[in-house]
Parts: structure tokens; sequence; C-alpha cells
């Protein structure tokens, strides 16, 4: 995963496949390309004909028949938008969270920690061997009111006496954070680990105290990785909804956790679809902008 | 007054290093919940401490739910491992060695399964396995989980593979060795660490995949989805010390390969 925000390519130095090339080239792309055509793409158009469903009538749940109707969009926005709000807000929050948390921790792996880089950045995904689900409980417990966390941060009054934890908004956005930082750390490294210590050391020649070289330097330089980080990060914080489900309440609920509950609660493909559908196309019309105004090329 | 000067100056100097312990304090205090709470007395929810035992750790398969659904996360993992990593190396050699006509398209339709929420996927492919009225269960899992792990493999592979000096390929061809003979004695063993990190990545996105397999897994009990369904009315113990088992043996894995390394850079 380190490797996502990998160089560009570099095609050009390649050679173009001819012939027999041509052939070894086919039969190496053929079954993972397919594989994915098959269950990635193929899927990806069945979603979109069961948002335009309607119930067929019979009574039957689960039975729906094909009328385009498009007002499932419009029916979904408008009583959804607050899930839709929550989910981007929390997922923003989080990404920037991870970010402040991340950079530093990026930084340091990549030019302070000498050879135990490996291990550290190890160390970094090693929560991804607990489980997903189980790490998320136990920041449950961590995160509980009456737990020695909560309680030593209202003695120190980093947070009010009379706030409540335990099934609020700020124990889901604790929770993404924490679950999705590895997927900013590792792309950040990875840039941070590219850029050519003389570089910095030029700018301090330069006379550019610390925090000027970070600014105009390192920063900059890392830029691949910063886009990388927060797409990896955001993405999938968006349709989250186990951190919503485990740590918030029946008020912090996401996009995530309305698909799921049409889908296994109520028999209601159509919304489920929908819904899916407009989380992912504001999600691409983001990462286009994002990627835009960020300005690297490297990503695709 | 020189001491507060020096005091800042240390400060100054190791405050990264201050800000690395306290990271991964942070990184590390739900993974000792679970290992602590692993050890707690047996009750019907494991929320809060009612003493140590080792009862758990004896006798993991106390709940016989648990195991079971440890064993299917088990052979999904291996068996999505085995595909993905397959058909991603393939596809990284494609694109890392060659240019061709649909490259680019190759390369989108590598990125986009990682930048589509897992919601999204999940819940296509399930309308997909309802249309076809496909039976959900350990083949649906199976073709779920290397969907999403090709994407992945394929990166890791083609970094790997990138980073290869040029010269040892031609200087095996230079000593007469074929096309295959240079790419089965040269080029697979150096890239063979890279695959390596690819299948164990495979594996773990695989055993730990919660959202995608809920949507497509029908009656199958997996791990993460035995712990989801218990949270609710509490989680057995023995669900803490698999997690703590399966993170220990991880970690067991990668420093020994990290000690191998360095004792092998230390006799270079």
């Amino acid at each position: 995963m380190a490797a996502i925000a990998s160089r560009p390519d570099t095609a050009e130095e390649l050679p173009t496949a001819t012939g027999r090339q041509l052939r070894t080239v086919l039969i190496l792309l053929v079954p993972g390309l397919l594989w994915l055509g098959i269950f990635f793409v193929v899927p990806l158009f069945t979603l979109a004909g069961t948002s335009t469903q309607t119930p067929s009538g019979s009574g039957i749940p689960g039975e729906f028949v094909q009328t385009f109707h498009l007002s499932n969009y419009w029916d979904v926005i408008s009583e959804y938008k607050g899930h839709f709000g929550r989910s981007f807000l929390y997922s923003i929050l989080a990404t920037v969270l991870c970010l402040a948390i991340g950079y530093p921790l990026a930084y340091l792996i990549a030019f302070r920690a000498g050879r135990a880089r490996n291990l550290l950045l190890v160390l970094v995904v090693a929560p991804f061997f607990t489980s997903f689900v189980l790490r998320t409980l136990a920041w449950r417990q961590i995160l509980s009111d009456d737990g020695w966390v909560v309680s030593s941060l209202k003695w120190v009054h980093v947070i009010p006496q009379d706030m409540a934890v335990t099934a609020s908004p700020l124990a889901v956005v604790a929770g993404i954070t924490y679950n999705f930082l590895p997927f900013m750390v590792l792309p950040l490294y990875s840039s941070l680990e590219r850029i050519d210590p003389r570089l910095i050391e030029a700018g301090g020649d330069l006379y550019g105290n610390g925090f000027a070289v970070l600014r105009k330097v390192t920063f900059p330089l890392s830029m691949p990785g910063v886009v990388a980080g927060t797409l990896l990060t955001f993405i999938p914080a968006s349709g989250d909804y186990v951190n919503a489900a485990l740590l918030g309440n029946n008020r912090t609920t996401m996009v995530g956790n309305v698909v799921e509950s049409r889908f296994f609660r109520v028999v209601d493909y159509p919304t489920a679809a929908a819904l899916s559908f407009i989380l992912m196309a504001i999600i691409l019309v983001l990462v286009v902008l994002y990627v835009r105004r960020a300005g690297t090329e490297e990503l695709v | 007054m020189s001491t507060g000067i020096k005091a800042r100056r240390w400060l100054g100097r190791h405050a990264l290093h201050i800000y690395g312990v306290l990271a991964f304090a942070y990184i590390f205090t739900p993974i000792a919940y679970v290992m602590v709470f692993s050890f707690n007395q047996p009750a019907r929810s494991n929320l809060t401490w009612r003493g140590f035992t080792l009862e758990n750790w004896t006798n993991p398969c106390n709940a016989p739910d648990v195991c079971n659904a440890l064993g299917n996360s088990l052979k999904i993992g291996v068996a999505s491992t085995v595909i993905a990593t397959v058909l991603g190396t393939m596809v990284a050699f494609a694109l890392a060695r060659y240019r061709f006509r649909g490259r680019t398209t190759t390369n989108l339709l590598i990125f986009l399964p990682m930048a589509t929420p897992e919601v999204v996927l999940a819940a296509s492919l399930l309308t997909l396995f309802l249309n076809m009225r496909v039976q959900l269960g350990f083949t649906t899992i199976i073709i779920a989980h290397v969907m999403f792990s090709i994407s992945f493999v394929v990166v890791a592979v083609k970094a790997r593979i990138a980073s290869l000096d040029p010269r040892l390929e031609q200087a095996a061809q230079d000593l007469y060795a074929n096309e295959f003979e240079t790419f089965r004695r040269i080029t697979l063993p150096l890239v063979a660490p890279g695959i390596a990190g690819a299948a164990l990545l495979a594996f773990s996105l695989s055993f730990d995949d919660f959202i995608i397999t809920n949507f497509v897994s029908g009656d199958v009990n997996t791990f993460p989805k035995f712990v989801y369904v218990s949270a609710g009315r509490g989680i057995p113990a023995d669900a803490y010390v698999i997690g703590s088992a399966m993170f220990l043996l991880a970690m067991a894995i990668v420093l020994a390969a990290e000690l191998f390394r360095w004792r092998r850079a230390k006799n270079i």
C-alpha cells in the first residue's frame, strides 16, 4: 500500500509491444481485467439499473420492475440530504485530523528513523492485523464517559466537564480518524522518502529556518503524497458505516448506514442503489476537483 | 536561565521523537485494550474488567461460533489471496514492462476500485448477484475479495518491478540466458519480495474486510461479521483472544523477516 503514490509512469521509456510481445501482454492482462470487468464494471451498471426501478406492486418484498424512474434520485436526495451532509462533514474532519496527526509521523519515519524505517512502517499498519471491528469496539471502551481517557481529558479541561463523548459525533469522527490513519501515513511517507535531502539542506543553507523550509520546500515536494493520502482516507471514510454504527447514536448515521438498512432491514433495493450511486457521483466530482486544484497527474 | 535554554534546545531537538512516541502510543492503545481484555474473566459481555484469567487463551473455541467464523475467514483469505496475487502480478508485469494501446484505460480500471467507497462496491455486487439469482456464500465472498484486492496487488508489484535495475537483466542476456531463463532466474527472484508483500496485504485486506463481506456473504459467517453481529449483545472474550493472536502472529512474521534482512545486510 506504501506504493499507492507510486512514481509517474514513465511510459515513454518502455518498448511498444509488437507481434509476439503483444500476445504476451494480452495473456498477462486478460484474466485480471476480465475479473474487474465482470465484477466491478458490470455491477455498476446493474446498480444504475436497480436505482431506477419501482416496486412491482405484487406485494412481495424485494420484487421490483424496471420503470426507469429517475424520481428515485430526487426522493433520495431530499430525504437523506442530512445523511449526505454528515457523511461528508465527518469524513472531511477525520481526513484533516489524519493529515495533522500523520504528517509529522510520516516525516519522522522518512527522515529520522534510519534503519528502523521499515519496522516503524509496519507498526503504522499493525492495527490492520487485529480486526477493524474489534479495534472500533476497543475505541468504544476507551472513549466511554467513565473511562480514564475521557475523565483525564476533562480533568485537564481539554473537553468541558458536562460533555458526553459516548455515542456522539465526536466519538464517530475519532473512530474514523483512528481507523483510516494508516491510509494517510503510507502515501505521505512514500512521497517524503523520495525527496532529495540535499534540497532540504539547501533550504537551510539559504537561511530558511525549520518552518520556512517545511513550508517552502518539503511540503510542496510532498504534495503527491498529500493528495493520495487525503483521497485514500476521505473516500473509504465517506462510505464507512461501522464507526457510525458502533460509536455513534441514531442521530449520527451516515449514508452507508442507510444503504445497509435499506438492503437488509427494509427490502428497498432501488433506494439503496440510488443512494450508493449519488455517493459515488459526489465523490468522483470531489476527487476530480481536488486533484485538479492540487495539481498532480500522478494518480491514474 | 541557562538550564531553561538547555531544556528548550533539548526539546527542540527531540520534539519530533517525543511526538513519535506519543503517536505510536495512540496507534497501539486500542490493540492494548484488545489484548488486556483477552485475559478478562469470561462473562456475557466483555466491557468491564472483572479479573485476570488464562482460561480464554487455553480454550479459545469455548464459543464455537467464533472458531467456525475464524476458519471461514482463513479459508476465504487464502483462496482470494492466491487468485488476486496471481492475476495482479500478471497485470503488473504487463503494465511495468510494455507500452500498448489501452494502457491508460487499464490504469484507470486498476485505480477505480480503490477510489470507490466500499459500500458502493458492496451494493453493486449484491445487486448483480441478486439479478443473476446467484446463491450467496463462499464463492461470492471470494469473488468480491479478489475484485478489491487485485488493484492493491498490481500497485505494490508494479512499484517493485519499477525499482529493479534493468542492467541485471541485460547482464543475464549478455551471458546467453534466453528470455524465459532471464525471467525465471533473475527477474522473478528479484520481484518475489514485492509479490510476497502484496500477498500479505491481500490476505490482511480479505481477513479484515467487513463491509463488502457483510453484503455478499449470505449465511456464511466470517470473523469480522461475527464480531459486528455480537457487538450488540456482548462479544465473548474468545474473539479478543483471536484478535490478539492474529496480531502477535503477524508481528512475529514481520519481525523475523526484518531480522533476516538486517543479518543479511550485515554479512554483505
